[in-house]
């Protein structure tokens, strides 16, 4: 019997991009349905009454929520082709604790877009602290994930199409500022799972330009 | 078998109390390292550096910090009492149910407790919505993991105590037993079961910690207006 599965998604989100992600490492088939969040189809609402947001994955007919635990779902599912997690219990704890830590980034990185001044100046110093400390912890290593491609790749990696938004709204160079994690976005890019997931950044870019004329940001 | 596992922890810590109980039932021998979060030890800011906080479980000198890191550790670490369950959706649901306890509904309470007139109201509100939904998932259940205690109970449990500790302070009812009637009956379970009843911080000393935070939060915001 063929699974069957769906992802409820926004197409500049880069905590969708990384539900995509993983179903690519996995080789998977999946039905991808734009969502509007400004007009929620029943379907979401039913299927993430608590949150109402996206992602969520559909497998079967039974819905998972936020983006890093759809994520682990994928993987102990699909268990047999490209693990994303370590199977050392210790690996595995590490790999947890600075995915969540990657989620940081998203609420600094709407600050750096959503204000001005010395609101943003404080949102773009804690974010560069953030991306700091991972690329502290990539080291010399080619992914995060040691010599593979693996879980923390994933939570970060869908963020690297974001920066180029990110650096002209916050006047600042991810590349200046952290150069080896901006090398390993690339050598990520060469997959294609990744790169087939991830959104061109000026396509980013105009969202954002969008989504602050929207919001009254000016 | 030289095992050494330790937990950094403060007496008051709901997070690290997740540990207490998941380490106790599954028998752990561990030896507790207190810390003074007003004077932070070294070894503290050496094992989380990130963070900066507790609990911290150091097993065999290595460090795992976040407790909800640490469970699964835990439960990936040492078989007996498994806490997760073992089926992958089952498993998402519980990791779900975790991650909504601290983001929405540990602040939705916590609001209830430290603000006041509408804000508070509001805070009351929020929290019913949310208080709605793990009172649907206790539905049929005598504990969030079934008939055992299991990984959401351990990271909802603080909520047990927490909340009766905010009632009486706040003179407010947080869980109503008309009105949610399961997660009333899940906070009496909980708390009176074995290992659990037998780790819960002095109720006195809870009490004056909290009033004195409410004193706090209360002085500065009418000296600010």
């Amino acid at each position: 019997m063929a699974d069957e599965i769906i992802l409820l998604d926004l197409w500049a989100s880069m905590l969708g991009m990384r539900v995509r992600v993983a179903l690519a490492e996995k080789g998977l088939k999946y039905e991808y349905r734009e969502q509007d969040l400004r007009n929620k189809s029943p379907l979401l609402l039913e299927m993430n009454p608590v949150h109402k947001k996206i992602p969520v994955l559909i497998h079967n007919g039974k819905p998972i929520c936020e983006s890093l635990i759809i994520v682990q779902y994928i993987d102990e599912v699909w268990y047999n082709k490209s693990p994303l997690l370590p199977s050392d219990p210790y690996q595995r704890a590490q790999a947890r604790f600075w995915a969540d830590y990657t989620d940081k980034l998203y609420e600094l990185g709407r600050q750096l877009w959503l204000t001005k001044g010395e609101e943003q100046e404080t949102a773009k110093k804690g974010f560069m602290e953030c991306l700091k400390l991972l690329e502290g912890e990539l080291g010399d290593k080619p992914y995060f994930g040691g010599q593979n491609f693996g879980f923390l790749d994933v939570a970060l990696v869908t963020f690297s199409c974001w920066f180029f938004a990110y650096e002209s709204f916050g006047n600042f160079s991810v590349e200046a500022e952290c150069p080896k994690l901006v090398a390993w976005s690339k050598r990520c890019m060469e997959k294609e799972s990744v790169s087939s997931s991830l959104e061109d950044p000026l396509k980013i870019h105009g969202f954002v330009i969008m989504m602050r004329k929207e919001l009254g940001v000016e | 078998m030289g095992e050494e596992v330790k937990l950094f922890r403060t007496w008051s810590s709901s997070f690290a109390l997740r540990i207490v109980w998941a380490l106790k039932i599954k028998g752990i021998e561990y030896e507790t390292v207190f810390e003074d979060l007003s004077n932070k030890s070294p070894l503290l800011l050496q094992y989380n550096p990130v963070h900066k906080k507790v609990p911290i479980l150091v097993h065999n000198g290595r460090p795992i910090a976040e407790s909800l890191v640490i469970l699964e550790y835990i439960d990936e670490t040492w078989k007996q009492a498994p806490l997760l369950p073992k089926d992958p959706y089952e498993r998402a649901m519980a990791r779900f149910w975790a991650k909504f306890g601290d983001d929405k509904v540990l602040t939705s309470i916590w609001s209830v407790f430290i603000k006041q007139g509408k804000e508070q109201e509001e805070a009351l509100v929020a929290t019913m919505e949310n208080l709605k939904f793990l009172e649907e998932e206790m539905k049929g259940k005598k504990f969030f993991g079934g008939e055992r205690i299991g990984y959401v109970d351990l990271a909802l449990g603080y909520l047990a105590n927490l909340i009766s500790i905010f009632e009486e302070i706040v003179g407010l009812k947080i869980v109503d037993e008309e009105k949610l009637p399961l997660l009333y009956s899940w906070m009496q379970d909980f708390a009176e079961a074995p290992i659990i009843r037998d780790n819960w911080p002095p109720r006195e000393k809870m009490i004056v910690k909290f009033q004195a935070l409410l004193d706090a939060a209360i002085a500065s915001s009418s000296s600010s207006s």
